[in-house]
């Protein structure tokens, strides 16, 4: 596939600039030679038709939820209304500065004021910050709320955070990266955390335990009341990952099941195009012990004006320039007002609902080794399919069904594990279509499986090498030795 | 069987090649396979001092991140520097040349829990 600076046509003239209707300077004069570049800009000169076409070949070779199914496991690839797009090209949004004077974007102010409070009202929680940049940014901004905390408190010896075997990888890696040390606590084998095993692990160096909710396998933890309540009775703080909140939103709160933080992903929950397709957003929510904590600057509104409030003594700082992206922000907004307080409690139940459908119909041909009711997303394994059969095989050959693979290899705990998400956006014909496809390759792989290590055939590449892109990988654009 | 019988195995997947107090450590024959190609190892330095059960080295592959831990305490005398630049030799000879690190261990007596080679097998075929 071709960049855009292979193009054969980019010798030519990109474009025609205006004839010149003032003296001209000659660019000794106007620039000192020691600031002048001496090779021409590396511009890959196309016309405006080449170009287009170059784009749009490229977007035909995309898959993206707008072209399909797409269950990616813990991605939540559901449909980004369009109008949310429209309410971010607004001019008065679209055109604001982030260096604007208050007075003129109180707008934008207010906005950020009113998602805050849905926000909080969602998780139940007393406050927070919208400013981290995806989930994980959110996960590290939440383990500095931590570390200060305990700080605060004289409590330093607290280094260490808990972490089920089924959390997401992005929990251990934010809370070493955060100056903790990670703990991992085996689930047990209902694919939920074990008492016995956690008041084990619980002692006065723990700082506090992070949990996925629900957990990778898309298991609810039914114990979780139980969970809060003994790692606050250890002296600890429980962080809850809320990035797969499609799965009780407007259900369930986190505030009231003990969590004393909590991430919101936005672009998964909430509607906006991510995945390369767009930046995220990973509010951080938490309960009043925290609020002094928070990072700054705090949006508050006064009567009938909003501003941004840098004066917080106890804060852990600034994690994100500005106010953090505030157009992921506003689509979230957007989709908040679209659906309101009935339409967010459909969004999980048709989640929720469409993943079993899922998961009921497949685990009769694929082993599922956690079995029971599932929330917005479930775990089968491609193991024992077939002779030399792996999960990366069934994913390729799904593309030549025409779907987009779920996620494969993750959790650890399963495996050839392939993790399956929904989302509430599909209908039972698409749902049937997958399960049917999915059927297909089970039978294909006993059958027929060069069918399975041979694919994909019909996409516009065929399989990749991952293990040499992973060893050896070329991260720029080796220009001269075209 | 795969997994020679001159060494002793945790169920962690790794194997401990004991001679006197230094113990020669690496990942079997099985994890390899598990783990699928290995594209980044992680190894301490020289002279870190180690608990049994710690975090001893990092074997990334193309599926999945994995920690090996220390299966006894002490301290790393050396460190197979080779696979910073080849880590597919641990997919190659996991068992040989696709070592990972050396202790000078403190306490013989961790050695107990270990498995021997047929019944790390046994082990595994149970799963
Ligand atoms: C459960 C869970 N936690 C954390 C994250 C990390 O979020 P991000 O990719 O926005 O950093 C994800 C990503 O999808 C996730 O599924």
């Amino acid at each position: 596939m071709n960049t855009i600076f292979d193009h054969k046509l980019a010798k030519g003239v990109g474009g025609l600039l205006p004839a010149l209707d003032v003296p001209e300077q000659g660019i000794e004069k106007l620039i000192p030679s020691s600031l002048r570049r001496t090779h021409a800009p590396r511009i890959p000169n196309l016309s405006e038709p080449e170009l287009v076409r170059h784009y749009t070949q490229l977007s035909k070779v995309n898959y993206g939820i707008d072209d399909g199914f797409y269950p990616l496991g813990s991605c939540t690839m559901k449909y980004n209304p369009k109008i949310n797009e429209d309410l971010a090209r607004l001019p008065g949004f679209a055109n604001a500065h982030p260096l604007a004077d208050e007075d003129l974007i109180q707008g934008s102010l207010k906005l950020l004021y009113e998602a805050s409070r849905y926000l909080c009202g969602i998780a139940g929680l007393a406050e927070v910050t919208l400013q981290p940049a995806a989930g994980a940014h959110g996960e590290l901004c939440g383990m500095f709320l931590v570390k200060r905390y305990f700080e605060e408190r004289g409590e330093e010896k607290r280094k260490r955070i808990l972490l089920p075997d089924s959390a997401h990888g992005t929990n251990p890696s934010s809370a070493t990266t955060a100056g903790f040390s990670a703990t991992e606590i085996p689930s047990g084998k209902d694919g939920m955390i074990n008492l016995a095993t956690l008041e084990e692990a619980l002692d006065d160096t723990v700082a506090a335990i992070m949990l996925t909710v629900p957990n990778t396998l898309g298991i609810f933890e039914e114990r979780v009341l139980e969970v809060t309540e003994m790692v606050h009775a250890a002296g600890g703080l429980c962080y809850f990952d809320g990035a797969n909140l499609n799965a009780f939103l407007g259900r369930a709160r986190p505030g009231d099941m003990g969590a004393d933080i909590f991430h919101f992903n936005l672009h998964k929950t909430l509607s906006t195009p991510h995945g390369g397709g767009g930046p995220g957003s990973g509010p951080v929510a938490v309960a009043q012990s925290l609020v002094d904590f928070l990072p700054v600057p705090r949006i508050v509104k006064d009567e009938n004006r909003y501003r941004l409030d840098w004066n917080s003594p106890h804060s852990i700082g600034c994690i994100h320039s500005f106010y953090g992206n505030f157009g992921v922000i506003l689509k979230a907004y957007a989709y908040l007002l679209l659906l309101g307080d009935t339409g967010l409690r459909e969004v999980s139940e048709n989640a929720v609902l469409n993943a079993n459908y899922l998961q009921e119909s497949l685990k009769q041909t694929y082993p599922l080794p956690y079995e029971r009711l599932c929330k917005h997303e479930f775990v089968l394994s491609g193991k024992g399919l077939g002779e030399g059969i792996s999960a990366l095989d069934i994913a390729k050959r799904l593309i030549d069904y025409g779907f987009h693979p779920p996620t494969i290899y993750f959790p650890l705990i399963v495996p050839e594990a392939l993790m399956i998400e929904p989302t509430e956006c599909e209908g039972k014909e698409t749902l049937d279509s997958f399960i049917e496809a999915m059927e297909r390759i089970a039978v294909e792989a006993k059958e027929n499986p060069r069918l399975l290590h041979e694919a994909p055939q019909y996409a516009p590449v065929r399989r990749l090498d991952q293990t040499r892109a992973a060893r050896q990988p070329i991260l720029t654009y080796p220009f001269d030795e075209r | 069987m795969t997994h020679p019988t001159q060494f002793r195995y945790t169920k962690e997947h790794e194997w401990v090649d004991l001679e006197g107090n230094h113990a020669k450590v690496g990942i079997t024959e099985h994890a390899q396979g598990e783990l699928g190609d290995i594209v980044f190892v992680e190894l301490p330095t020289v002279g870190t001092a180690v608990k049994k059960g710690e975090n001893l080295a990092t074997v990334e592959s193309i599926k999945a991140v994995g920690d090996v831990y220390a299966p006894m305490s002490g301290t790393v005398v050396e460190v197979n520097t080779q696979l910073e630049s080849s880590p597919e030799t641990i997919n190659q000879d996991p068992h040989g040349a696709g070592w990972l690190v050396t202790l000078e261990v403190s306490d013989l007596s961790e050695a107990d829990s270990f498995l021997d080679a047929p019944s790390y097998e046994q082990y595994l075929a149970e799963g």
